[in-house]
């Protein structure tokens, strides 16, 4: 039977939300071809978890359970996802396109002869073909792509795009057993940032703020408003080349590249390469003194107006409907 | 230490993207070439660790004529050798064939590590690091940003979401570098003019064993259909703040909230 198996992504493990998004949107693409969707979870003491997943439309779920699967590995992750990919033969192989996702399935790919689709933002079917969309040049343009007729599929998702949905099921629990990992590139710690911020990379609303923040202490302001909407801190790369936040916080060609539901950008007067890394967001806000900033070109609503006047404003305005 | 560096010759980031007539691939008319960002914390961090410890740098790439200018740069900037396995028109964006190329043309030399950017900026796979060290049967680190060079080995931390992940990993192995790795040089005026005199081994695919039509043919893995700008955006609703911001903010927060129910 024809199928897509899915890489489940968990750390301590809890399934993290992009492989619900990875194996729904299978669900979806399969239900219409008669297609099994299966899933691969390795990890150490995670047998629990694959419970889970028959709930999102997975009829097998292949575990390999190992303490050396404990902490994430490029080779041994590979070796349970090749060693699923050979009991299954599947069409297609799904991952979420996260820092594991990312790393993982181009190495799984080349190991079975294939290439691979990376960060997908919309995907169809065709006659067992997947028909991708993927945004190139940093969302600068968009390629139409397939896998020139090589199976299985590769294919990586990019997180936030694609829903996840329960749907109700259980999983039939296939054991990876008998596989003895050789791992050389070893995990040895796992440094959590500081007060367990929202990542830009996996967050629904990105407040973002540019060279206008004028130092690195008025990113406090953007932590406010942030904090208020569940988001996550964004910035520009003027504001990181200065020093005044962590690259993982940059959108943009050099940084990251998001899609979320809502992307507020303040003080960023929007060069071309940060609007490469966000203009794809769903609902793009602009806070800028400058009319004529281009980011106001991309913005779906806008203020002109000083960010120290706006900002502080739009955190009482929030506030007020939060205690309604 | 011998060090060598994968590089890719892409578009400007401050390019505008056009398509070209055949609806497949980006108009190059006017187009300035740069090496890829991401590689240049690559070959950074190769000149340094050979500054370091002894050893020379290898930058390779496999590319049209043109890429011979990003060779050049590379030079410049202090790289030693220079390899150009010319072509690759036909597999743009075919992250295995170009993992196929470039492990064929690194298989038979020595070195102590393969550093390649993230990513390329421009098909933005972020997958031939990974995929050629799996072909070379290596291990690999991605994401980079801060590496502790040891006897035979490497600590490597790399950004993932919500933290960090420190690797330990025997050498040789493929490390993929992410911004934050390190601060590239420029060319200096002397190395600019050394650069020009330093040969560049130019290598064709056949020389490698490969056949290149094969790898943009039957052997493909990656096929455009088509390449398309984003969709125009509708003009959005600017409201004007400077002599009110309270009531701006208020409104565009009702607008938020009613219309966009963005929250």
């Amino acid at each position: 039977m024809a199928g897509i198996l899915v890489f489940i992504e968990q750390r301590d493990g809890a399934i993290r939300k992009g492989s619900f998004e990875a194996l729904s949107e299978a669900r979806r693409q399969a239900a219409g071809a008669g297609w099994e969707v299966a899933a691969v979870l390795p990890g150490s003491g995670v047998a629990s978890a694959a419970g889970d997943l028959g709930g999102y439309g997975a009829s097998r779920v292949f575990v390999a359970d190992d303490a050396a699967l404990k902490l994430y590995s490029a080779e041994g992750y590979a070796q349970a996802v090749v060693a699923a990919v050979e009991k299954m033969e599947p069409d297609a192989v799904f991952f979420s396109a996260t820092a594991m996702g990312r790393d993982l399935a181009p190495r799984v790919a080349a190991r079975l002869g294939v290439g691979g689709l990376a960060d997908v933002t919309a995907l169809s079917l065709e006659n067992g073909t997947f028909v991708a969309r993927r945004p190139v040049y940093s969302a600068k343009a968009f390629a139409t792509v397939d896998c020139a007729g090589k199976k299985p599929q590769v294919i990586g998702l990019r997180p936030n795009v694609f829903a996840a949905e329960q749907v109700g099921g259980t999983a039939e629990v296939v054991s990876l057993d008998g596989l003895s990992y050789s791992i050389r590139a070893v995990v040895k710690e796992l440094l959590e940032s500081a007060g367990g911020e929202v990542d830009v990379a996996e967050a629904n609303i990105i407040v973002s703020g540019g060279r206008g923040l004028k130092g690195p202490e008025n990113f406090a302001l953007m932590r406010e408003l942030a904090g208020l909407l569940g988001a996550a801190v964004g910035a520009s790369r003027a504001a990181v080349d200065a020093g005044w936040i962590d690259h993982s916080h940059q959108v943009g060609q050099t940084g990251k590249v998001v899609s979320p539901t809502l992307y507020i950008a303040c003080g960023i007067s929007g060069a071309i390469q940060h609007l490469a890394g966000m203009s794809s967001s769903k609902i793009i806000v602009a806070v800028n003194k400058d009319p004529d900033a281009p980011i106001f070109k991309v913005a779906d609503y806008g203020v002109v107006g000083d960010l120290f006047d706006v900002v502080p404003a739009m955190v009482e305005e929030l506030k007020k409907l939060q205690a309604a | 230490m011998k060090c060598i560096v994968c590089m890719t010759h892409v578009p400007d980031t401050a390019s505008v993207i056009k398509i070209d007539s055949d609806g497949k691939h980006i108009d190059e008319a006017g187009i300035k070439w740069i090496v890829s960002p991401y590689d240049e914390y690559a070959l950074e961090e190769a000149l340094k660790l050979t500054e370091d410890k002894g050893g020379e740098v290898t930058v390779v790439t496999y590319g049209p004529q043109r890429a011979e200018g990003g060779l050049r740069e590379c030079l410049a900037r202090g790289a030693h050798n220079a390899v150009h396995i010319v072509g690759g028109e036909g597999t743009l964006g075919d992250s295995l064939a170009i993992a196929k190329v470039l492990a064929a043309a690194v298989k038979d030399r020595e070195y102590d590590v393969i550093l390649c950017g993230t990513k390329g900026v421009g098909t933005d796979n972020a997958q031939v690091g990974q995929m050629l060290a799996e072909l070379l049967d290596l291990p690999h680190v991605t994401d980079v940003i801060k590496a502790e060079w040891g006897e035979g080995s490497v600590t490597a931390e790399r950004e993932i979401e919500g933290g960090h992940e420190v690797l330990s990993s025997p050498l040789p192995a493929v490390i993929t570098a992410q911004k934050g790795l390190n601060e590239p040089r420029y060319a200096s005026l002397k190395g600019i003019m050394a650069a020009k005199r330093k040969p560049i081994e130019s290598v064709a695919p056949t020389d490698i064993g490969l056949d290149a039509e094969a790898l943009a043919g039957p052997e493909a893995t990656y096929h455009v259909r088509s390449l398309e700008l984003p969709p125009a955006k509708q003009a959005g609703k600017i409201i004007q703040g400077e002599d009110d911001p309270r009531a701006a903010a208020a409104e565009l927060v009702k607008l938020l909230h009613d219309e966009a129910k963005a929250f």
